[in-house]
Parts: structure tokens; sequence; C-alpha cells
């Protein structure tokens, strides 16, 4: 059988060699990616990222569980059943680093995914990020797209252990869950420029730990600084008025702040009120039209990149041979400048 | 871009937790380029098969240390069959008897890496076997 209809008929198997194939970039993978393509974009895509050793495994592990099960688990279970819709099918792609000397990597993150063994429901595939340095791989868009035709209706995607710059899974997913663990940095961290930007909920892991205060404490602070809520306070004897970012509430759409959410990934603890607000950000994409915006953004980071590398090859096999080695040997002996050798070998294809 | 790696996956079944020796093999496998899906302890059959399905792997490494290799391993071959995935290899580290290796060869293991096996014999093996099986 051809491998995109095994694909979309729901064969395991298919699906699984398709995702290698597109993986691989081969020939094969781009022929079944187009034929997938009218297929896509059904799927809630939600990115976890967030520094190593916060939980993102595991807080992967205990929201596919309770998408596919909520009635399971959980002390909050007598808060009530779970509000809204709840996906029929949920894929995790867990990306990990290749190594840069050896190519090699070592994928783990299914070793806190254990939960989901046996569920037909889930489908988990883990992926190296050969090369690129985003936090996730190049070809993980791609890969995400063949679970979407597949009809996994929310895809987790587990970066890499992001430090401040992995902040590609933002213009992959559609929400981003920025995963913090007590005692890994002051408020300063809070905000510097990167990851902390590209949230859409945040979560403090690990919240059972010492110090679980001070950071939602420099979270808040953070968060209060980029949407500053309306206050009054004396200062010098005088009353001074913050009117905040409020505005008339008739003309503007509602606007979204970063919900702060206290979780324990081992036992399950705060689950349900992650699921709420992944699904309450949903929601508010879909009222703003945020949604549009966010595939339309998408889309064209993937349009750029493609474009990019297809250019690149193109441009790599009429060079003259030896050109680019020549150049590079002039950078070395310092005998023209890096832009000029641009120069040269932009010339000398002409 | 377009570079095919192999990958392998390493799962200890049954309920011994010596993991020492799946890690170095992870570690090693690593070393020499390829991706490896490490799964951790305490697998059954049923969640080995299914991690090599998702994960499309070229390769099964079970580290067995509690003597129930003779139950688990054509469990593991049984499934993998089942599950259309005959291509997929599967070797073994840990603790095998001397008598039981020639049934288990025989059942279609490619190789049996007992304590103090050089890193290269394994890797060399299963370039080997996933080149010949993907030819």
């Amino acid at each position: 059988m051809d491998l995109s209809q095994g694909v979309l008929a729901g064969d395991r198997l298919a699906l699984a060699r398709t995702l290698s194939q597109v993986e691989n970039g081969t020939a094969e993978g781009r022929s079944a990616l187009s034929e997938l393509f009218p297929h896509t974009g059904k799927a809630h895509l939600v990115g976890v990222t967030g520094a190593s050793g916060t939980g993102k495994s595991s807080l992967v592990n205990q929201l596919a569980r309770y998408y596919r099960q909520p009635a399971s688990i959980y002390s909050e279970r007598a808060s009530g059943p779970p509000q809204g819709e709840f996906p029929r099918q949920v894929a995790v792609v867990a990306v990990d680093p290749t190594s840069p000397f050896t190519g090699g990597a070592i994928l783990g993150d299914r070793i806190r995914m254990r939960d989901l063994a046996g569920d037909p429901g889930v489908f988990i595939r883990s992926m190296a990020t050969r090369g690129s340095l985003g936090g996730i791989a190049s070809a993980t868009a791609a890969v995400v797209q063949v679970l979407d035709a597949a009809g996994y209706d929310l895809i987790l995607i587990e970066t890499v252990g992001a430090g401040q710059s992995e902040v590609d899974i933002a213009r992959l997913a559609h929400t981003t869950v920025v995963v913090e663990a007590p005692g890994l940095g002051d408020d300063i961290q809070a905000i510097k420029a990167g990851i902390m930007e590209i949230a859409d909920v945040l979560v403090v892991n690990k919240a059972d730990l010492p110090g679980v205060e001070n950071t939602e404490h420099a979270l808040r602070g953070s968060l209060n600084l980029a949407h500053p809520l309306p206050h009054r306070f004396m200062h010098h004897g005088k009353l001074e008025v913050v009117p905040g970012q409020q505005v008339s509430p008739a003309d503007e759409e509602p606007l979204w702040v970063p919900p702060i959410v206290r979780t324990v990934a081992l036992d399950g603890t705060g689950i349900p009120k992650l699921v709420e607000a992944i699904t309450n950000h949903r929601a508010h994409l879909e009222v703003t039209g945020g949604w549009k915006q966010r595939e339309r953004w998408r889309l064209q980071t993937e349009l750029e990149i493609l474009l990019q590398n297809t250019l690149m090859e193109g441009f790599h096999s009429r060079l003259p041979t030896g050109a680019y080695e020549q150049a590079l040997e002039d950078m070395l002996a310092r005998r023209i400048s890096p832009f000029q050798a641009v120069e040269k070998l932009v010339d000398s294809v002409g | 871009m377009s570079e095919r790696k192999i990958r392998v996956l390493i799962a200890k079944p049954g309920l011994d937790g010596h993991d020492r020796g799946a890690k170095v093999v992870a570690r090693a496998l690593r070393d020499a380029g390829m991706e490896v899906i490490y799964t951790g302890l305490r697998q059954t059959p049923e969640m080995i098969a299914e991690a090599a399905l998702q994960e499309d792997v070229d390769a099964v490494g079970l580290s067995i240390l509690s003597g129930a290799h003779m139950a688990l391993v054509p469990r593991v071959l049984e499934l993998l069959k089942a599950n259309r995935q005959e291509r997929v290899k599967v070797f073994l580290g840990g603790i095998v008897p001397d008598e039981d290796v020639p049934l288990l060869l025989k059942l279609g293991v490619i190789g049996i890496y007992g304590p103090g096996t050089l890193s290269d014999t394994y890797v060399n093996d299963i370039r080997k076997a996933v080149m010949v099986a993907n030819s």
C-alpha cells in the first residue's frame, strides 16, 4: 500500500515509516508530505519547552494521560469533570540533541512516558535535532504535519532542554508552555529576552520543592512588566495612579496574559489546571483570530526555510569546482574578507 | 539532511534493575553515530514492540540479567513479527548461559554480547545486519 494512503487509513506502521522518510528528507517522504498536506491544519499543536531537568517529559506524560483518561487520576477530580472537548488521539513528538561530534544521539524521553504504553490513541515519536540549534529539529514541522494528517488532534511537541534562545517552538506551536522549576535562577533570568517571551502558559513544576514561592513571584513580576495591571499607590505623599494596560473593553480584543500554573508532574498535581489553561488559550486564539495568524506565521516560516535550503542546494551545485574551497583559503590567509568572499562566489555563479 | 541514521531501541525487559550494561551499550552506539531510543527499566515485551513500531527502529537491543531470556526474547520476536516488523534486528546483552545461545540465534537473534564484549564488535554487527536488511 502507498505510504500516505496507509497513514490516512490509520496504519501505525505506515505512519512510523512515513515519519522516517520525512525525517530523512527522502523523495518518498516529500511525495507523501505533498499528498498528506491537504489533510493537515486540524490539530492543536502544543509546545512544551524549558531548561533540562525541569520535568518536561514527565509533564508531557501526565498531560497525554489526562487528555486520554481524565477521570482516572488526581485528587483534584473532586472539582468535577473536565470542561470542554477532549482530543480523540494524542501524539507526542519528543526532541533530544544530536551529538555535534559523532552525529549520534540518546533519545531518552520515553523513559518518563511509560504510563502511555498500551494506549492505541497515543503515538510517541522521538527525534534527534540532527544539527538544528533552535530546540527542535528542522524536520519537526514536517513530522508534525504527518501526525496531523493521520488524525492526531492534539500534538505535544517537547523541545530539547532549552536555555534562553531555543525559541523555534514558538513558530511551530499554537500554544507554547514554558516549564520552570524552583531554584534555577533569580528574577533577572525571568526578564531576559528569549524563552520567557514565548510563553503562552507558564508552569512552575516540582511545586512541592522549597523555593516555589520565589520562582512564582519572579515569574509574576516579569509578567507584570509586560502586562501591567492598574494600581494606585502613595509616592512622596502623593497619590499615583498607574492605569495599566486596561483599555476600554468595548473596542479591543481580549488580552492574553500567560497564566502561571503550579504542577507536580510526578503525582499529577495541577495537571487539570494546566489542561484548562491550554484549552483557554486555544479558545482565546479562536476568538481573536490569533489561530489563523499563527497558522500563517508557521507556514511562512516553513516556506522561508525550504526556500533557503533549496536555493542553497542549487547555488552549491552551480558553483565552479573548487571555488568554495579557494574562497575559504583566501579568507584563512586574510587575503579577502568574508564579505568579499561572498561577493566573489555569488559573481562566479552569475 | 538526507543522511540515513541507524535507529536502535535499547530496552530492559523483565524485573531486574541492573541497567549499567544497557547504558554502556547505548552510549557506545551513540558514539558510533546512531540514534538510540532508551526506554529504561521494567519494559514488557508489548511495550518494547510498540515502541519499536512507533520509532521505526532498525534494531532492538535487550538487556536481561534476570535469567528470563528464554521467555522474554521469543515473545518480543513474536510481537515484532505480528507488527510486520520482521526487518528489525534483535540483539542481546546481559547474562545468557552458553547452552541457550544456539536456540536464541536460531530464533533470529543476531548476536549475544555478554560482559567484556568490545563495543566495536556489536557496533559492526549491527551496522552490517541493518545494511543487509535495507539493501
